[in-house]
């Protein structure tokens, strides 16, 4: 397979990666390319340019936030080096087992963690855990040179992120919490997507749920939560996680046992960041 | 436009889409056949090749993107590397499409952890199937090669 006919161009840095993502709309972003070339063989994606930023340095990078005691991952930092980083296996674990759960060690040496949040797949690793942490993103761009916008508000539908169309990832900040965490993932096969996946991040009392799966985009499994937040037990409040989700039914599970993973992910992954 | 690639330290150049493969370029450019072309979905494996020593799965890089990196083929390791010598010992074959993809794979896993268990092994070459369904003399063989890489 083949992708169709484009252009490409190494950008020398993000700010002329920006200003040619501004210059023409059909333009895309390279990182690893490890969602973006198969999309692109298949001919559901097809760029006119691909902005290469595997030349741009110092976006690669994990370290301890000067001013929360949090951690800053630069964009172009890989899978493989987020799975064994020592900092982050303290700091951050989930992170860590998220990062290790994609594809293969061929896929995680190219993947980055950027390019895994502005691809923003439903039922990718990195986006739930994301979301689960309470990231926030770093963007910059050719009309806005730098804005940071929180995960919450990062996922807007089917693939479809707060990225302008000439902005790109930069940086993933992950806030300082003193947190228990869990990811539990149900995959059809070794090798494959999770069908569905829950991740667990506690903050003191409270917990963020997050879902991947189980509609257009990341969810927050909002009705758990604050059952939760109201006292309920674990088993009760694994029950409503897929209130308010739209799982998609395809080739690996329904609706409904979608419906029956989140509840039952849920409780397991209460279960493991609670105790 | 017009690229520069080194393969197991000899460079070679030619005029390619920006969309060729870094597999077909192996391939047909370099003409260094070795490398397989499986699934062509980043599935199969039988494509790793190393990248500036890591493993990759060749037939989901741009060969522009390799322009100016080091990249290593089943070719350039020698006869009697021990991943070589030991998949031929342990019986680590059958039809042979994917083991120039296991022994890439194994090589990239060994130089990250040199003294791997079975089930790091095996989770290690998740990204690689063998059809034939020789895994377990392909761990086997890992298992040997492992303290010889070291020696």
């Amino acid at each position: 397979m083949i992708p169709a006919p484009f252009e490409h161009v190494f950008a020398g840095s993000i700010a002329e990666a920006t200003t040619i993502l501004q210059e023409d709309p059909e333009a895309k972003i390279i990182a690893g390319g490890q969602s973006l070339l198969p999309l692109m063989k298949l001919r559901f994606a097809q760029p006119s340019l691909l902005v290469d930023l595997s030349r741009v340095g110092g976006l690669s990078y994990i370290r301890e936030s000067e001013s929360d005691g949090g951690v800053v991952i630069g964009a172009l930092t890989t899978h493989h080096q987020i799975a064994s980083n020592p900092v982050l296996k303290e700091r951050c674990r989930i992170l860590c087992e998220a990062a290790a759960a994609i594809g293969d060690p061929q896929v995680r040496h190219m993947g980055t963690i950027g390019g895994a949040a502005a691809h923003a797949d439903p039922a990718g690793d990195i986006p739930v855990v994301l979301l689960a942490l309470q990231a926030e993103l770093v963007i910059a761009g050719a009309s806005v040179p730098k804005r940071t916008v929180a995960i919450d508000d990062f996922f807007q539908g089917f693939f479809q992120t707060a990225l302008a169309p000439d902005e790109a990832v930069v940086e993933i900040r992950i806030p300082n919490r003193d947190r228990g965490s869990a990811y539990v993932r149900f995959t059809h096969r070794a090798l494959s997507w999770p069908t569905v996946a829950v991740a667990v991040v506690t903050i003191g009392d409270e917990a963020r749920i997050a879902l991947a799966n189980m509609g257009d985009r990341p969810l927050r499994a909002g009705a758990s939560e604050r059952a939760l937040a109201e006292g309920a037990t674990v088993d009760a409040a694994a029950l409503l996680a897929d209130r308010d989700t739209d799982p998609p039914s395809d080739e690996k599970a329904s609706g409904g046992f979608r419906r029956e993973l989140a509840r039952v992910l849920t409780r397991r992954a209460l279960e493991q960041a609670l105790a | 436009m017009r690229i520069e690639i080194s393969i197991n330290g000899t460079s070679h150049e030619a005029d390619v889409e920006p969309r060729l493969l870094l597999v077909d370029f192996i391939r047909n450019v370099a003409e260094l056949t070795g490398t397989s072309t499986g699934c062509d979905t980043s599935s199969c494996g039988a494509c790793t090749v190393l990248l500036d020593g890591a493993s990759v799965k060749s037939c989901t890089v741009l060969a522009v993107r390799a322009e100016g990196r080091e990249v290593t083929t089943i070719e350039g390791l020698p006869a009697y590397h021990p991943l070589k010598v030991a998949f031929h010992n342990e019986h680590a074959l059958q039809c042979g499409f994917c083991t120039p993809g296991m022994v890439m794979a194994s090589a990239s896993l060994l130089a990250e952890e040199p003294d791997p268990t079975e089930a790091e092994i095996r989770m290690g070459l998740k990204g690689n199937l063998c059809r034939c369904t020789g895994y377990h003399n392909i761990v086997k063989a890992i298992r040997a090669a492992a303290p010889e890489m070291t020696k």
